[in-house]
């Protein structure tokens, strides 16, 4: 029994009731926030390494046995997870403090962000079905708060589209879970996983296994479900967008990775060239709609989608490596795009405004942040030693030695294009000379560069130190797929039938 | 009864498909309404099916499980399911009426700032 696993789950729940109490003072419930993301970032790498050293780790919540109660898994998915959730929740909370208005902070901002913290490592950690859901929601709500805080038209236009296409996709999950109870009678991911490869195989668990494809990918933005995300994504404080950019996307593929590796894996071989085309598609729908705008957080939100298809690729190629590659790739795609939101955040709140055309001179007068820009969108673009080479190459390796040629073909020729909206911005916001006054414009202070400065060297460091992090992925990879492994953890070694059977 | 039910969740789906189509707000939201309520009975019918059932409590004294007890899983996940969308439907209820009047319209078509180049 890992009962620690609580701990993540706890602190930031009781730190959320704590900061609403002294909202009003914002230092103590700033200082509140800080302490909880500081013990999660510490317990998840801590969690990190015990995990890599010694393997999954399962609790069982009131003791209950396994596939009746409710069990907490971490494997090595969720601890990369739960890490990355930490660091990209202390830098935009360091972000935060200078950049989100005090009328905002009084108004349940930390509480927001630590509920959201609790949603998310709630979410990667469950080993059952329908909390998957109930945390799905838990994080919704407080995304829901985040993107509408403020209350600017723009947010309330872009919060209805965002909550409307959220709850549509919830609803599915919700139908998903209910349909699969029916069919396997069961929702511990261990107990389905086990059940689902011994049971007599209709069509229906194909069609069960559809509702859950559209939920996720709804909430990852894939197309053509990806309508909600540029329009909304850039409408909240650059903290949140940061936030919301750089992480919250990725729990709808983390969820696609969770359940299509561990539940659905005779449905993914079925499905695997549906999501391969979804994947193609959504990667040149998302590149080619950041061409035409003309906005650097809207530029970046539809690069989001884009890199979404490179995730759910990882998917598609329906493997251990494949999906070793596309852990990889996402947590290289969870830093970088934090960082891009970050600096062209900076850019913008520094010039009081988001369209390229008023901008310019940036790199002039702050030579450190058009730095971290270059390194920044190399990284993403996928140019070596940058963390994205390693990420994009893991993927088109395994393409080529599927024989995809026309997905790999697809990937390769999006990175160009990913390119040339990045030199976009650097030519716009950076490199060209300012066309309007800028004699009033604030300096960038220590405390704006810094989080994006900690996002980019994390990127460099993930470049350079590739082996180990791929090596974990891997790792986490053969966890997710490994079923038989995964019934042995969580229910004993006879399995969850043998515990169901003499129960009964 | 099984076979009723599923008519009377397809009608829901049904009703809420329409009315979400359509472009206003409040529409919208009813049809969000509709479909969760469907989907609330969707989640009835599974398990065992709609059967008449002992309640699923062990016997203290005797420690024995009733053998015809109803599935009491589904209703666990119903009544989960019905809070959650109570707050959401709470929720987008204010968003709405804070949206109508930062807008000062219902129609969706109008709501396109966001979108807008």
């Amino acid at each position: 029994m890992a009962n620690h696993l609580f701990f993540p789950l706890l602190v930031p729940l009781v730190s959320a009731v704590l900061a609403t109490l002294v909202s009003q003072r914002r230092v103590i419930a700033r200082s509140i926030a800080l302490a909880a993301v500081l013990f999660n970032l510490g317990y998840s790498i801590w969690l990190l390494l015990a995990v890599g050293a010694t393997g999954r780790m399962v609790t069982q919540a009131d003791d209950f046995a396994a596939p009746f109660g409710i069990s907490l898994v971490a494997d090595g998915l969720s601890a990369i997870m739960l890490a990355l959730t930490s660091v990209m929740m202390l830098v935009t909370m360091l972000y935060s403090f200078s950049t989100v208005s005090p009328y905002r902070e009084r108004y349940y901002y930390y509480p927001l962000l630590l509920l959201l913290l609790f949603g998310c490592g709630g979410a990667f950690l469950t080993g059952d079905l329908f909390n998957l859901y109930v945390w799905f929601e838990v994080l919704l709500v407080a995304s829901f708060g985040l993107i509408t805080l403020g209350g600017e038209r723009g947010q309330l236009e872009g919060g209805l589209k965002y909550v409307v296409l959220n709850l549509l996709g919830s609803t599915s999950f919700l139908v998903g879970a209910g349909l699969l109870y029916g069919v396997a009678g069961t929702l511990n991911m261990a107990h389905l996983s086990e059940r689902l490869g011994t049971l007599e195989h209709s069509g229906i668990v194909t069609a069960v296994a559809g509702f859950f494809l559209f939920a996720y990918s709804s909430k990852a933005g894939l197309a053509p479900l990806f309508f909600w995300l540029p329009a909304s994504y850039h409408t909240p404080s650059i903290a949140v967008t940061a936030l919301f950019g750089g992480l919250l996307s990725k729990v709808g593929i983390y969820a696609l990775y969770r359940v299509f590796g561990t539940v659905f894996q005779r449905e993914l071989a079925w499905l695997a060239p549906l999501i391969l085309l979804v994947a193609g598609v959504t990667m040149v729908v998302g590149v080619i709609g950041a061409m035409a705008q003309v906005n650097v957080r809207r530029i970046l939100a539809f690069h989001i989608v884009s890199q979404m298809g490179y995730m759910a690729m990882g998917l598609g190629l329906a493997g251990t490596v494949g999906l070793a590659a596309g852990i990889l790739f996402m947590a290289h795609n969870i830093v970088v795009k934090t960082a891009l939101f970050l600096i062209g955040g900076t850019a913008e709140h520094l010039s009081g405004t988001g369209e390229l055309k008023q901008m310019g001179g940036m790199a002039r007068r702050e030579p450190i942040l058009a730095g971290l820009w270059l390194l920044a969108s190399f990284s993403l673009a996928g140019l070596p030693p940058l963390s994205g080479f390693f990420g994009k190459l893991g993927l088109i390796q395994v393409g080529l030695e599927q024989g995809q040629w026309l997905m790999v073909g697809v990937a390769a020729a999006v990175s160009l294009f990913t390119l040339f909206s990045m030199l976009k911005i650097w030519n716009e916001v950076f490199w060209k000379k300012a066309y309007v006054d800028q004699t009033g414009m604030p300096r960038a202070s220590a405390l704006l560069l810094a989080p994006s400065a900690l996002l980019v060297a994390l990127s460099i460091a993930i470049g350079f130190g590739a082996s180990p992090v791929l090596n974990y992925s891997r790792y986490s990879a053969e966890q997710v797929f490994n079923t038989q492994r995964l019934v042995q953890d969580v229910c004993g070694s006879a399995g969850c039938e043998a515990v169901t059977s003499t129960a009964n | 009864m099984t076979f009723v039910l599923s008519l009377v969740v397809g009608t829901l789906f049904a009703g809420a498909a329409y009315l979400m189509l359509r472009r206003s707000v409040v529409k919208l939201i009813l049809g969000m309404a509709l479909l969760s309520h469907g989907t609330n009975l969707l989640l009835f019918l599974m398990g065992d099916g709609v059967v008449k059932g002992m309640p699923p409590f062990v016997d203290e004294a005797t420690g024995v499980t009733p053998t015809a007890a109803a599935d009491p899983l589904n209703q666990a996940l119903i009544l989960t399911a019905i809070v959650i969308n109570f707050g959401f439907t709470a929720f987008i209820l204010a968003l709405a009426y804070r949206a109508n009047q930062a807008v000062g319209s219902d129609d969706l078509d109008d709501m396109v700032e966001t979108d807008r180049l």
